[in-house]
């Protein structure tokens, strides 16, 4: 058994990383996952949350706030909608996620409010994880 | 006989022109160069997505429960043209190749006893449109302040799109836009986003036999991703359309600083003529003179 994959991150605007890793963490929007090399084959959506890939070097992490991944036995692909280094996520880039999601949740009706909400805890819990908790943000622009 | 100042002055004025022109050429193949390596920056993604989503098409699409956005209202009675094209002019036909087959199209679809309802990128799109079509026109997007085009861009236009769609605004929805070939040649292009197509990728034939586990389900990712891809869609047209403008520019303007070129050099042969005939004529007045004593 290959004790790497090949494993693409790519986000509209570019492909922010590309090479061999020995397991990737995804938060799936079901629940964190780690694909491994001949993983069955998955596709996934993703909720915000941090990826993390561990290749020869060492891990790497980036904050994505949605998309999905495609697992296959010969490598994974994530598709994400928006993905910064862990580094370089700002408060104030996460407030304007924050903001631009509740404002979503408080306009939805129906069965849309749940899954607003969600994304909503989802958001929130991805900066406590990253160590930019919400007393500490910035206000939203 | 031309009078020679004024002959300097239109050489002077040709001269700044041309100086201009090249300008704008330098300028347009420098942001050609920009535009192509976003496009290429791009492209895994739309790739990727297009696999997975024609995939997923292929499994979920003859069910009954298949999203509108992938299997369409049932009716096509009313067409949404989404029509890009540049914020600015002197590009050459770019604009204006665009709106003739937007033009094209919507006639056809207006003969044809259809609704066509027109809404615009880019300003110059609209000033050409608005002459016959205006009274289709239900929106406009502009994009003039933006400097770099960014997803969320394409996202500001796929949400108006799909909002409208929701609200039942029609049933049918098209791009316009301009592929980038080369420098030389850029074709203007239609797509159809709602109902939603994916080109199958090339070959990967093979790899249709893999099952892929579908987290959550299929349909739940499918609705999900719909919206996305028409977002994709508009994303990769943009990228191409701005590589195309600045391809259509250079080339245009390049034209132009050639065609000065061409203009100085008439007009200074007739500036030297016309210099050469003056000398000889004050020659032979002043010779007729010193013989007339």
């Amino acid at each position: 058994m290959a004790d790497t994959m090949q494993f693409d991150l790519v986000s509209p605007e570019r492909r922010l990383l590309s090479g061999q890793a020995k397991a990737v963490r995804i938060p799936g929007a079901d629940g964190d996952m780690t694909a491994m090399p001949d993983h069955a084959p998955t596709v996934t959506t993703l909720r915000p949350g941090v990826l993390t890939v561990e290749m020869d070097g060492g891990e790497e992490k980036f904050a994505v706030t949605g998309g999905f991944a495609q697992i296959s036995a010969e490598g994974t692909t994530v598709l994400a909608e928006e993905a910064l280094p862990l580094g370089e996520v700002t408060s104030e880039f996460l407030s304007e996620r924050v903001a631009k999601a509740e404002k979503a949740r408080d306009e939805a009706e129906g069965d849309a409010i749940d899954s607003a909400a969600k994304l909503v805890s989802d958001l929130v819990a991805m900066g406590d994880e990253i160590g930019i908790p919400a007393s500490s943000r910035a206000p939203a622009p | 006989m031309p009078n020679l100042k004024d002959l300097k002055n239109r050489i002077n004025s040709v001269k700044s022109t041309r100086k201009i022109t090249q300008a704008m050429q330098m300028v347009a193949a420098a942001k050609l160069r920009r535009a192509e390596e976003q496009a290429e920056a791009a492209r895994p993604y739309a790739e990727r997505f297009n696999a997975v989503m024609s995939e997923l098409a292929q499994s979920v699409g003859d069910s009954d429960s298949a999203p509108k956005l992938l299997s369409g209202t049932g009716s096509d009675q009313t067409h949404l043209l989404v029509v890009m094209t540049a914020e600015r002019g002197l590009c050459g036909g770019f604009n204006s190749s665009i709106v003739k087959l937007a033009r094209y199209q919507a006639n056809k679809l207006i003969a044809a006893g259809k609704t066509v309802k027109i809404l615009t990128v880019g300003k110059k799109g609209r000033e050409q449109l608005r002459r016959d079509l205006g009274d289709h026109l239900i929106g406009h997007v502009d994009l003039s302040d933006v400097k770099r085009l960014g997803y969320a861009d394409a996202q500001r236009i796929a949400e108006d799109v799909l909002s409208r769609f929701d609200a039942g605004e029609f049933d049918v929805a098209k791009i316009y836009y301009s592929v980038f070939e080369s420098v030389i040649s850029q074709k203007p292009t239609e797509k159809q986003i709602i109902p939603a197509t994916f080109d199958a990728p090339e070959g990967e034939a093979d790899d249709a036999s893999t099952v892929y586990d579908y987290e959550p389900g299929e349909e739940e990712i499918l609705a999900d991703l719909l919206p996305r891809g028409v977002a994709t869609q508009i994303f990769s047209a943009l990228l191409e359309n701005a590589a195309s403008e600045q391809g259509a520019r250079m080339s245009a303007m390049d034209n132009a600083t050639r065609n000065a070129g061409d203009m100085i050099e008439r007009l200074t042969i007739e500036f030297n003529r016309t210099r050469q005939a003056v000398i000889t004529n004050e020659l032979i007045e002043i010779i007729s003179g010193a013989e007339a004593l």
